[in-house]
């Protein structure tokens, strides 16, 4: 999604809420710290998940192809179970069963843990694919220059691997920042238990679904103008050998 | 609290959970439905409607595809009551998944019509076919085979957000499952057994996805 586009869409959304004609705003005060106040738990929860994301696709990635047999068969199996099943499963399975096992984890935690496992997984095929699609001359070349198996890794290939991940990884971040609204269905104060909440109270129905869809769109539109700005850092190297592809 | 799993209780809910698997698979195949058809319709507004229909489609592609789907199906149960329009809850859950769905299909369907060269089209020029018989006998056969294998994994990623109706009350599988486990305090079995199922579906569907992969390319080069 670029950033013209995510303007769009945010006329879109805008434009469909005036569009219906029958919207009526006032009185729209009350509701908007609430709102906001939800709003600010999707966004810890969400950079929680990423950052959970990003260290558990790394280690998979990494134990899946580099590893020895024990380890690759352990990170398959995390990567197949996360990416087979429904994030929703995830989440309940760790709020419902995981207190079987002796484990209580607060509400908070087991949010972060299920969804920054799953975009993890989907992440570890993404980092996967980032390093596969480094040529093979650099490892040969690293070879060359007497440089280790990890040293060649760290500082040949996945510097190189992580221009190409950027915009795949910005995806994800999307696809955690919408799976948090299932926070809610384990009593977390998300913006999406929010909505529910002063629906139920207010029964102000439409206004407040609108509202809500516009905020989530306005924090996807913050994380793609991010990771464009991070793009554009990390490939400034590179411009000249793109634009000659 | 020391943990055993009971498989009396597995064997009692297991039927239970059969039938329930079932509106888990109608919600999942009528919403695909609706995504194949509603995607054909944003994808050829997108490429070759007047430019407003076209703004207008890819405003509507972003916006669905960067808000949750959750609050998309409360939308649609919740709001839709106050325009007069009243669905069941599982007509407003398929209609959301199906809307929602539609707007990556539609990406689909651009990215294989677009991946057929231009080239084509100035031969069939060249051969004085019409654009119809171009866009049926030539685009179409050129464009379909990528696309099969991309619409599957969607299908199954559909497949896989089809617990969210359980939010608004439709009696699916993760529905199905909570209220098991509400009722007998033990929620180990029937939330594992409804991971189990849907790593099962997924696993059997990504496999008969690279069957069909396979099957596409083979034919169409001769060779794998």
């Amino acid at each position: 999604m670029n950033n013209g586009h995510s303007r769009l869409a945010v006329v879109t959304i805008v434009g469909f809420a005036v569009g219906m004609g029958v919207l009526n705003f006032t009185g729209l005060r009350q509701f908007v710290p609430g709102l906001l106040q939800g709003a600010w738990v999707s966004v810890q929860i969400t950079s929680g998940g990423a950052l959970l994301a990003v260290v558990a696709a790394l280690t998979a990635a990494i134990a899946k192809v580099y590893g020895p047999a024990p380890i690759r068969w352990l990170a398959i199996t995390y990567i197949e179970i996360f990416r087979g099943t429904s994030a929703l499963v995830q989440l309940f399975w760790l709020f419902f069963v995981l207190p079987q096992f002796g484990i209580t984890l607060p509400p908070f935690a087991v949010g972060i843990t299920a969804l920054g496992l799953n975009i993890g997984a989907y992440g570890a095929e993404v980092i996967r694919g980032a390093i596969a699609a480094v040529p093979r001359g650099q490892w040969e070349a690293s070879r060359a220059l007497n440089l280790t198996r990890m040293q060649a890794l760290r500082r040949i290939i996945l510097p190189q691997a992580f221009v190409a991940m950027i915009p795949p990884w910005g995806n994800l971040f999307i696809e955690l920042l919408k799976a948090t609204a299932l926070v809610s269905l384990i009593t977390l104060p998300d913006l999406a238990f929010k909505a529910q909440e002063m629906n139920q109270s207010t029964l102000k129905t439409t206004q407040i679904f609108t509202i809500v869809l516009a905020m989530y769109l306005g924090i996807s539109l913050l994380i793609t103008s991010a990771m464009k700005a991070l793009d554009h850092r990390v490939s400034r190297g590179l411009r000249q050998t793109r634009t000659q592809r | 609290m020391s943990f055993s799993w009971d498989w009396g209780y597995t064997w009692q809910i297991l039927p239970i959970l059969g039938q329930a698997s079932i509106i888990t698979v109608e919600a999942t195949v009528l919403g695909f439905m609706i995504a194949l058809v509603l995607g054909l319709a944003l994808a050829l507004a997108r490429m070759s409607g007047p430019s407003w229909l076209r703004w207008a489609a890819i405003g509507f592609i972003e916006a669905i595809r960067s808000t949750p789907l959750l609050i998309q199906i409360f939308f649609a149960y919740y709001v839709l009551p106050q325009f007069g329009v009243s669905l069941s809850a599982m007509l407003a859950g398929v209609l959301a998944l199906g809307i929602h769905y539609s707007t990556y299909c539609s990406e689909v369907y651009r990215a294989g019509l677009e991946n057929v060269p231009r080239g084509q089209w100035e031969a069939s020029i060249a051969l004085n076919l019409s654009p119809l018989t171009t866009f049926k006998d030539i685009i179409i056969p050129q464009a379909v085979p990528p696309m099969v294998p991309v619409l599957g994994n969607y299908l199954v990623a559909l497949f896989k957000e089809t617990p969210l109706l359980s939010a608004i009350a439709v009696l699916e599988l993760m529905q199905t499952a909570k209220i098991l486990g509400s009722e007998s305090f033990q929620y180990t079995e029937p939330i594992t057994l409804v991971g189990v199922f849907f790593l099962a579906f997924s696993l059997i569907s990504a496999a008969l996805i690279r069957r069909v992969e396979y099957a596409l390319k083979t034919r169409r080069s001769g060779h794998p």
